[in-house]
């Protein structure tokens, strides 16, 4: 007699589960490699190209994507639009994965995790932009633990913890956006080091405005992808207020990254006339220049606005998916493509398999949080036994 | 193009040039505006 599987067993062994399941398994083993053999056994990373995908990725395009947490946050605490409040605890905890696994993901290209509290406490660089960015992540990695904090009190039933952290939303909020706008500039700072490095197009003493503003861009856009995803497959946890939220949200964030684009857009070519490297746009870098910016710029800006005009939120979907993936062509071109852009192929960087594994397994270990929570907590549904604040 | 050898004139140059830049900025922008919120106001 054959036995039926129980309906446990066939929920968990779900197509992406298995795939999940087996990126994870591999990450684990790249993980044993990495931390017992070194850089060199994972990593085509040298003298020459220090900083691979797991910087230009996992920490540059993570940081800007995770910005929506301290732009919703502002938007509804700060500027007062309560309409988009159904989109602030999606987006704190979306911000909140994207630091951790940024930090995570710094292990792997530092080493020695134990090391981690030295910078704070035993050898203070605190003239270094790297020292700043280390110190705003930590504690922005903080505040957004405690800005997510009271879903998950709600859900162990912390009545009175939960009624604290409340009464510190706005402070936290403004805590966030300060120190956001610090080192998510500061990134950009960071190549400000290596004029003779970064092939002129992207290099610019305006470099940390760009990246400060593409981090609005990036959270804006990222808010409208995630809540869309967020429809399709978290549905059946959504109240009332998440269903009928998420055209104002689309409408709203789809806007204010138009004329954020649209303003990012004009700054990027008064940069070029500043420094007047004009004559760049007639290379090929330039070409690929060019394409970031009509492509990646000038055409998500267009078509959010065209989005907006229509009051079509699946344009507005797709052009913030397609934002997402200028975000990390901008941060890989700056940080790969037009680094050390002057050295024979040869000698330039090209990740090896094993880099690419460990950021495949970041992101699964960030979607598998991110399903584990909202599966549990009230993310996408207010708690019927707390006020909203 | 003139060829440019100061400090002066570069600046000249790309001020120049970043001036009528500004001046696009400042139709575009507005224009833009309009174009996004156009059905709003119908």
């Amino acid at each position: 007699m054959t036995q039926e599987p129980t309906p446990t067993t066939s929920r968990y062994l779900t197509p992406f589960n298995v795939v999940a399941g087996i990126v994870v398994v591999v990450g684990l083993i790249i993980t044993v490699l990495r931390f017992t053999g070194g850089l060199s056994t994972v990593t085509h990373l040298s003298d020459d190209n220090p900083w691979g995908i797991w910087i230009g990725f996992d920490l540059l395009v993570g940081v800007a994507l995770a910005a929506g947490g301290y732009v919703t946050s502002a938007a509804v605490y700060i500027f007062g639009m309560k309409r988009f409040h159904a989109a602030v605890r999606p987006a704190i905890l979306t911000g909140f994965l994207g630091y951790a696994l940024v930090v995570l993901a710094l292990h792997y290209d530092v080493g020695r995790p134990w090391r981690l509290p030295y910078p704070f406490l035993v050898s203070q660089g605190t003239t270094s932009l790297l020292f700043e960015v280390a110190a705003c992540v930590a504690l922005y990695l903080t505040v957004l633990f405690i800005e997510f904090s009271p879903a998950a009190m709600e859900w162990l039933g912390l009545k009175r913890a939960r009624g604290l952290v409340v009464r510190l939303t706005l402070l936290l909020t403004i805590f966030g956006v300060m120190l956001s706008t610090l080192h998510q500039s500061s990134l950009g700072a960071l190549f400000l080091i290596a004029p003779a490095k970064l092939h002129p197009l992207w290099y610019s003493s305006y470099i940390p405005i760009y990246f400060f503003i593409t981090s609005i861009i990036a959270g804006l856009s990222m808010v409208i992808f995630e809540s869309g995803l967020s429809h399709k497959f978290f549905k059946d946890k959504m109240d009332e207020e998440h269903l009928a939220g998420k055209n104002v949200v689309m409408l709203g964030f789809g806007k204010a990254a138009a004329w954020v684009l649209a303003g990012y857009f004009f700054i990027k070519v008064i940069g070029i006339a500043a420094d007047n490297q004009w004559h760049y746009l007639a290379t090929g870098y330039g070409a690929w220049y060019l394409v970031e910016l009509l492509g990646f710029v000038a055409l998500p800006a267009f078509m959010y606005a065209v989005g907006v005009r229509e009051k079509n939120t699946t344009i507005i979907r797709w052009t913030a998916a397609w934002t997402v993936l200028g975000i990390v062509v901008n941060r890989f071109n700056i940080c790969l493509v037009a680094f050390n852009w002057y050295l024979p192929s040869d000698q330039r960087y090209f990740p090896h398999w094993m880099e690419i594994g460990i950021s495949v397994f970041i992101v699964t270990i960030g979607v598998l949080a991110f399903r584990f929570i909202v599966t549990r907590m009230p993310i996408l549904y207010a708690h019927p036994d707390y006020e909203a604040h | 193009m003139e060829t440019i050898h100061t400090l002066q004139e570069f600046m000249l140059h790309t001020k120049n040039i970043i001036y009528i830049l500004m001046v696009l900025a400042l139709l575009g922008m507005p224009a833009f505006w309009r174009f996004l919120n156009g059905r709003d106001e119908d």
